[in-house]
């Protein structure tokens, strides 16, 4: 029944609420804004800061990135063949799991032996 | 039937009664959390911690609470205005809403102890928990500083790469109880909890769940010695507080699913109406671990972090997995 998912709308709901007051109270309560200074500077040690927002961000990032969608679809995929494993008691359903476990350890060796899980 | 289906639902009122029983209930505990966690790290290091505000400090969040809110509204220039306000508005939904799946209990006079007990159970954990994710990213992103951007980039790698050892360790779980609705999991244990069994995946599930909650020893995103204070280094007044509240929160459920998965649950001796109590206390002496680890470990370094994730509890998280589905059809 859908219905039993009300609670979770609550907390949903509750989420949203609490989430924007707490990022809006200052706005209201707090002391009132000085302009016109160096406040605004974001935080460096004296230096002007130095940023944008198009900075290079180094390839191992975007490696584990792509990586973990990999391995978390593994995952996703492995939950509905578990949760009948126990109750199917079929040499198939495991070997179906084992298999598909195995080549994506063979993926996971592979990228191990080509440097990728390195943070460099 | 695997798809969103349970086997129970109350009146509409209760439904909505319960889950705000249950906000307030952990709303009342996490202020207290603050503060006990503080005196603990006092008393390892052999000093008092937090004793001048109310009986024993126990008004410290109080405290703590209005002189945040009393902070003026601060805005970095370089910022993204709604992104920079997005950040911890999402941190703290994604641990308001990860709290709905907790049990508290089996169903008793009626009533389901738990927010919502569904069929998809643990995966709902993982959805809103995921959000918090973005909140970390686009949080330090549009706060146009570097160090906020360096520890934004950071906890993202940190967060994706944990996150698939923590499933995977939950798989054992799993694979034994045949379900994944929570309540049903606890049911499964009434024999042995799974932390006998699934040892290993219990420490592994520990281990990823303090790098998902940004905990010493694994806190690169804040590393203050080298990040100044990471995503957050541009956030002050009740955003930064927002980012407080939500590591506590989702400490909280950590332990929480922690205690559902390996240590039965609500399950304890005494009469029913003590259940509730049970849970609290098994989540209270997981997080007093969070607490005892952040006090006796030094923080890891960066590269040996992402190591540990991908080349240690990766592959065990997928041998205790493989090994738990051979011994499930075998035995």
């Amino acid at each position: 029944m859908l219905r039993s998912y009300i609670p979770a709308l609550v907390f949903i709901g509750l989420g949203a609420i609490v989430s924007s007051a707490l990022v809006a109270v200052n706005a209201f309560l707090g002391r009132k804004r000085r302009t016109g200074t160096v406040k605004g500077d974001p935080y460096e040690s004296g230096l002007p800061s130095e940023f944008s927002r198009t900075f290079r961000w180094g390839v191992s990032f975007y490696m584990v990135a792509m990586l973990f969608i990999l391995f978390d679809i593994e995952v996703i995929f492995l939950y509905p063949v578990g949760v009948i494993l126990n109750a199917a008691d079929s040499v198939f359903v495991l070997a179906e799991i084992l298999v598909f476990v195995a080549l994506l350890l063979v993926a996971l060796i592979y990228v191990w032996r080509r440097g990728a899980l390195d943070w460099r | 039937m695997l798809i969103a289906e349970v086997g129970f639902a109350e009146a509409t009122w209760i439904l909505i009664v319960k889950a705000l029983v249950i906000f307030a209930a952990v709303f009342a505990v996490a202020p207290v959390l603050t503060v006990v966690e503080r005196k603990i790290l006092g008393r390892f290091q052999a000093r008092y911690g937090p004793n001048r505000v109310g009986p024993f400090g126990l008004l410290q969040p109080a405290a703590d609470a209005l002189k945040l809110i009393g902070k003026e509204q601060f805005e970095p220039r370089g910022a993204l205005r709604l992104l920079y306000a997005a950040g911890p508005a999402l941190v703290v939904f994604s641990g308001i809403a990860t709290l709905a799946i907790l049990p508290w209990g089996d169903v008793k006079n009626g009533v389901g102890f738990y927010g919502i007990d569904v069929s998809i159970g643990v995966l709902y954990f993982f959805a809103f928990g995921g959000l918090s994710f973005y909140g970390l990213l686009l949080g330090g992103w549009a706060s146009g500083s570097k160090y906020s951007f360096l520890g934004a980039m950071r906890s993202a790698a940190q967060l994706i790469s944990y996150e698939i050892s923590m499933a995977l360790a939950l798989f054992g779980a799993i694979l034994m109880a045949g379900t994944l609705s929570l309540t049903e999991i606890v049911h499964a244990q009434d024999d042995v909890w799974f932390v006998v069994p699934q040892f290993l995946g219990f420490l592994i599930f520990m281990v990823a769940g303090f790098a998902e909650a940004n905990r010493a020893p694994f806190d690169l995103p804040e590393a203050d010695a080298e990040l100044v204070a990471g995503y957050q280094t541009e956030y002050g007044g009740m955003r930064w507080g927002s980012f407080m509240l939500a590591e506590y929160l989702e400490m909280f459920v950590i332990s929480g699913i922690a205690a559902t998965f390996f240590l039965g649950g609500w399950k304890g001796p005494g009469p029913g109406f003590l259940d509730p109590i049970w849970m609290l206390a098994k989540i209270l002496g997981l997080m007093f671990l969070f607490f005892w680890v952040r006090a006796t470990l030094p923080r890891v370094r960066y590269d040996q972090l992402m190591s540990f994730g991908w080349k240690v509890l990766l592959p065990l998280a997928t041998l205790n997995a493989l090994v738990t589905a051979v011994l499930v059809t075998v035995l």
